[in-house]
């Protein structure tokens, strides 16, 4: 457990948004369940700090919610993307994609001699 | 686009302020649903059912913990402490509804007291005039060459080769002062004499301001051949003409002569005079040949200054024209040799100047005097519940927490005083337009969101200097001490204490300085109303008439209208005396006279010597009780060209004829013909606030200027109640002439009334506002010696029980009181002693540093005080230690 990453302060959000966009409308514990299985076991998650980030991003108008039944007949709170969730995601992917991608030219660079 | 997104949220957030329970029982069943799955997960991986659940929150990191991160999301915080902040300062405040109540009283005062007089203040003096441009616009005056008179008035011929030579200004205008009409009634209306201002056609371009209706004068009514014209003011169309614009262009008659309406001037418009109500143009009043004199100084000129030519630089070409002037009529010791300038708006609220910024300044020290009482209300409180304070911290309460509580009780309380500071403010107000009509601008007094602005910092203000110093002693690492000293209730912690002592000196010097202050002036109002005029005052009544020079054209007419007049005045049963001069003592300036003594040698050219000049009836002396000092008054048969008399006052036989008897010698004076001097009559002074001035007296039944005069002023003297002759006396003008009006029917009492106004106003504001303080600061320091005695009874019982003498507790208590009284009563007097010094101007006989004043405030303060302190102290010496030991 002690080599597990925290998660960075800001990529939450993105995650659970990208989580949305590949699962489709879920609850949290749903959410935060899928986010800790992507990360290969690596990342510690806090399951409850997934609520107030959700609820960010519902105040930010990103997703949507309401309650629904789940598979086994239990009632849930479901999470959907909205259009301007989408949108975030896909421009938030290419900002960290494109800062991903300065920092490892930057830190492959070979010393010179 | 990210803007829009946190505005989004915020406004979620706020909305989070309603229906808070239904949003926690929502996100309850959330994370309860949450749980259910985690642990049917972990059931499914084979855990027990104990485990699993303990597993499923051990994962979520907390089911409070969670829901509690999740509110602070939902909701701002920051804005909801806030809020119960506020409810928790209104149940304080309302515990103790008296001292509350005080405080927002003595807050209210202190605020709508500043507010008004800030509002009069800022209409008054801050707000530029409304012309066009007003930062051009400048008074222009002559420096006399006397150098006694640096801001005289400016004559006609002057102002002449100033329009003609100078080239730094755009705009110059001339405007006569104190000119009056007779206005004729028009199909019954009564006549009635009317201020007016004779003025050159350039003075409403000059001053930028455009008619109501109409037009205003041109070049071509300017001048002597025009037709005559007049512009009328708003006030009196809508008095006398009812408002209807048919008038224009149609003739009124004033001094039986016939005047043209070409315009009206809007509401706000009265130029030089709040009491002017009509305009004609000067050079048509005027003769050519008045308007080309060098030495006699009776108007008043402005100009607008061209761009980029400075106030100095314009004024400077004006004062070398001035000295060429000068030097070419050397002989004549009445044209001055220099120019001077003013800014407009310095010129129009000169007088009152320095008295509305003395009130200001008294103001805001009685708010501040209110902002220390409410500090020292708020520390009391917080001394109260010092232990609780104390004890909330220590547990983790968090410091800004603590203090922002200070905060919003103080603000409270400022802003229940603001409220009801407006609205004194506001009936402040009406009170003071409607008392002060004479000073000028006192029609653009209105509050405006400048002095809401104003209002607002001040609540703020107020709030914040009672809020900190209230809670210096929240701060710092005395958590332990706190707890230590409260632990058992011994005395108060020194500390606050002595914060409450320093509050209180400062009290009571702000204290100390208003009363000086007040004292200062009172005495000098008393100085000035005790002031004798030199004449009779009791139940004389006078009134103004002027007779039109075309309709008394001939000098036997005016002649014969003063003589019948005043026989039939005389022969009205009841009166004692009547007579008729140019003006009664206390009535002004009115005029004086250049003049040379026949048998004294010539003076050095460019030396002149002046004195008043007054034109008076033979029985004018007696019938005011002047006495005759010697010789006798004017012959009583001399008419228009009988041998010229002149009867001198005393100061003036002191002044040019001393150690010689000045009967018999002659003046000579008014186009330099000899007067024979015929008597010596006792000193009168034209305005109350001056010493007496040279005076001579002119027969008013022979020619003085090529005719006898046409304006004079009717004085009656009865043994009962003079009030009751004005209408026979009006009555008995109409009589002699239907269209001719009189003015300023005035008792003598009411005349000094109306020239004492401005000190009798000061000294009564301010006066109140010195008692309102020392009534405030002796409820502080009654307070907190209340507050000092109950937190010291147990000593005090202790003290008792070990024999001390009941008379040592009272003196001790009384001088804890006392102290920091000395101390501010210390400061407040050498404050005084720097402050009044602002005062000088406005003082009347009384020198800043007066004695007595300065003697008789500290007694005053310290008996007020003593009292205030030996309620608490005779309080502390009754206590029963019995009593007191038991609340141990």
């Amino acid at each position: 457990m002690g080599d597990k990453a925290d998660v960075w302060q800001g990529t939450l959000a993105l995650m659970i948004l990208k989580t949305l966009e590949t699962l489709g409308p879920l609850h949290g514990y749903g959410v935060a369940r899928r986010i800790e299985q992507t990360s290969g076991g690596l990342l510690s998650l806090n399951y409850g700090t997934v609520y107030p980030a959700l609820l960010k991003l519902e105040q930010e108008g990103s997703i949507e919610s309401e309650w629904g039944v789940s598979d086994n007949n239990r009632k849930a709170k479901y999470y959907k993307l909205t259009r301007a969730g989408r949108k975030q995601l896909e421009r938030e992917t290419h900002d960290w994609k494109q800062a991903q991608a300065i920092l490892a030219k930057f830190l492959s660079a070979e010393p010179s001699t | 686009m990210s803007f829009m997104r946190s505005m989004r949220a915020l406004f979620w957030r706020l909305s989070a302020f309603f229906r808070k329970q239904q949003r926690d029982a929502e996100f309850a069943a959330e994370l309860e649903s949450h749980l259910q799955f985690h642990i049917e997960d972990n059931l499914r991986a084979g855990m027990s059912p104990e485990a699993a659940r303990r597993e499923a929150l051990l994962k979520l990191g907390g089911f409070e913990q969670t829901k509690k991160n999740y509110r602070d999301r939902r909701g701002l915080p920051e804005l909801e402490a806030l809020f119960q902040d506020l409810r928790f300062g209104f149940r304080m405040l309302l515990k103790s509804p008296g001292s509350t109540a005080a405080v927002v009283i003595a807050l209210a005062l202190g605020i709508g007291a500043s507010t008004a007089m800030f509002t009069v203040v800022r209409s008054v003096l801050l707000r530029p005039l409304p012309f066009k441009d007003p930062a051009r616009l400048v008074r222009l005056y002559e420096h006399s060459a006397d150098d006694k008179f640096p801001y005289n008035q400016v004559a006609s011929g002057v102002f002449k080769a100033w329009k003609n030579e100078s080239h730094g200004f755009s705009d110059l205008a001339i405007v006569s002062l104190g000119a009056e009409y007779n206005l004729s009634g028009q199909s019954g209306q009564l006549p009635e004499k009317v201020r007016a201002a004779e003025c050159s056609w350039s003075l409403f371009p000059t001053l930028g301001v455009e008619p109501a209706l109409g037009r205003t004068f041109t070049p071509s009514d300017d001048q002597p051949s025009a037709n005559g014209t007049v512009v009328l003011s708003w006030a009196l169309w809508k008095r006398r003409f009812g408002g209807d614009s048919s008038i224009l262009n149609q003739k009124i008659r004033l001094d039986a002569k016939s005047y043209a309406v070409i315009g009206i001037m809007p509401s706000w418009f009265t130029y030089p005079e709040q009491r002017v109500q009509l305009w004609t143009p000067v050079y048509h009043e005027q003769s050519a040949k008045d308007m080309e004199v060098l030495d006699s100084h009776d108007f008043l000129a402005i100009g607008r200054l061209k761009p980029g030519v400075t106030e100095a630089q314009a004024t400077a070409e004006l004062s070398v024209i001035v000295r060429r002037l000068h030097d070419q009529h050397l002989d004549d010791p009445f044209v001055s040799k220099a120019a001077n300038s003013l800014p407009l708006l310095d010129d129009v609220v000169g007088d009152i100047k320095t008295s509305l910024y003395v009130l200001l300044a008294a103001t805001l020290c009685v708010l501040l005097i209110a902002c220390l009482d409410v500090a020292s209300l708020l520390v009391a409180r917080g001394a109260a519940r010092r232990k609780e304070l104390a004890i909330r911290s220590a547990l983790g309460g968090s410091r800004w927490r603590l203090l922002s509580e200070h905060l919003v009780e103080s603000l409270l309380l400022s802003a229940a005083g603001g409220g009801l500071g407006l609205l004194l403010a506001y009936a402040a107000l009406q009170w003071f337009v409607a008392t002060r009509q004479d000073i000028s601008r006192i029609e653009a007094i209105d509050m405006d969101a400048i002095v809401a602005a104003f209002i607002l910092g001040l609540v703020l203000l107020s709030a914040l200097v009672a809020g900190i110093a209230s809670s210096v002693k929240i701060s710092g690492d005395q958590v332990l001490s706190a707890l230590q000293e409260s632990s058992r209730s011994h005395s108060a912690g020194l500390e606050r204490v002595r914060l409450r002592k320093g509050l209180l000196a400062m009290e009571v010097g702000l204290t100390v300085m208003l009363l000086i202050g007040a004292g200062l002036l009172l005495k000098s109002y008393g100085q000035l109303r005790s002031s004798s005029l030199g004449c009779v005052t009791d139940n004389v009544l006078t009134m103004r008439f002027s007779l039109p020079e075309e309709k008394y054209a001939q000098p036997s007419q005016r002649v014969s209208f003063f003589e019948s007049l005043l026989e039939r005045v005389r022969a009205l049963p009841g009166i004692q005396s009547a007579a008729l001069v140019r003006a009664v003592p206390g009535q002004g300036y009115a005029g004086d006279s250049g003049f040379w003594i026949a048998e004294h040698p010539p003076l050095p050219q460019g030396q002149g010597q002046y004195a008043l000049a007054r034109w008076a009836d033979p029985g004018y002396f007696a019938a005011l009780g002047i006495p005759l000092l010697r010789g006798q008054t004017f012959d009583e048969k001399a008419r228009l060209d009988s041998p010229l008399q002149v009867i001198i006052s005393e100061s003036f036989a002191r002044q040019y004829f001393p150690g010689e008897d000045p009967i018999g010698k002659h003046l000579l004076t008014i186009g330099r013909r000899p007067f024979q001097i015929v008597g010596v009559v006792g000193d009168t002074r034209f305005t109350i606030a001056e010493a007496a001035r040279p005076m001579m007296y002119f027969p008013i039944y022979t020619s003085l200027y090529g005719n006898v005069p046409n304006e004079a002023t009717l004085a009656i003297r009865s043994s009962r109640d003079v009030t009751s002759f004005a209408v026979p006396g009006q009555k008995l003008v109409e009589q002699l002439d239907p269209e001719l009006a009189v003015s300023d029917v005035l008792t003598m009492d009411q005349l000094i009334g109306k020239s004492t106004l401005d000190a009798s106003f000061d000294a009564t504001l301010l006066l109140a506002f010195a008692v309102l303080s020392l009534l405030l600061a002796s409820v502080g320091l009654f307070g907190v010696l209340s507050y000092i005695v109950a937190q010291r009874t147990p000593e005090i019982g202790i003290r008792l029980a070990l024999g001390a003498q009941r008379g040592q507790l009272l003196r001790l208590t009384l001088v804890d009181g006392l102290k920091p009284a000395v101390a501010g009563l210390v400061l407040g007097l050498a404050g005084a002693a720097v402050a009044t010094r602002m005062l000088s101007s406005l003082l009347y006989g009384v020198q800043p540093l007066d004695a007595t004043v300065f003697a008789g405030v500290p007694i005053l303060l310290l008996a007020v005080v003593g009292i205030a302190c030996l309620l608490p102290a005779w309080r502390a010496s009754r206590v029963d230690p019995v009593i007191a030991l038991r609340y141990e």
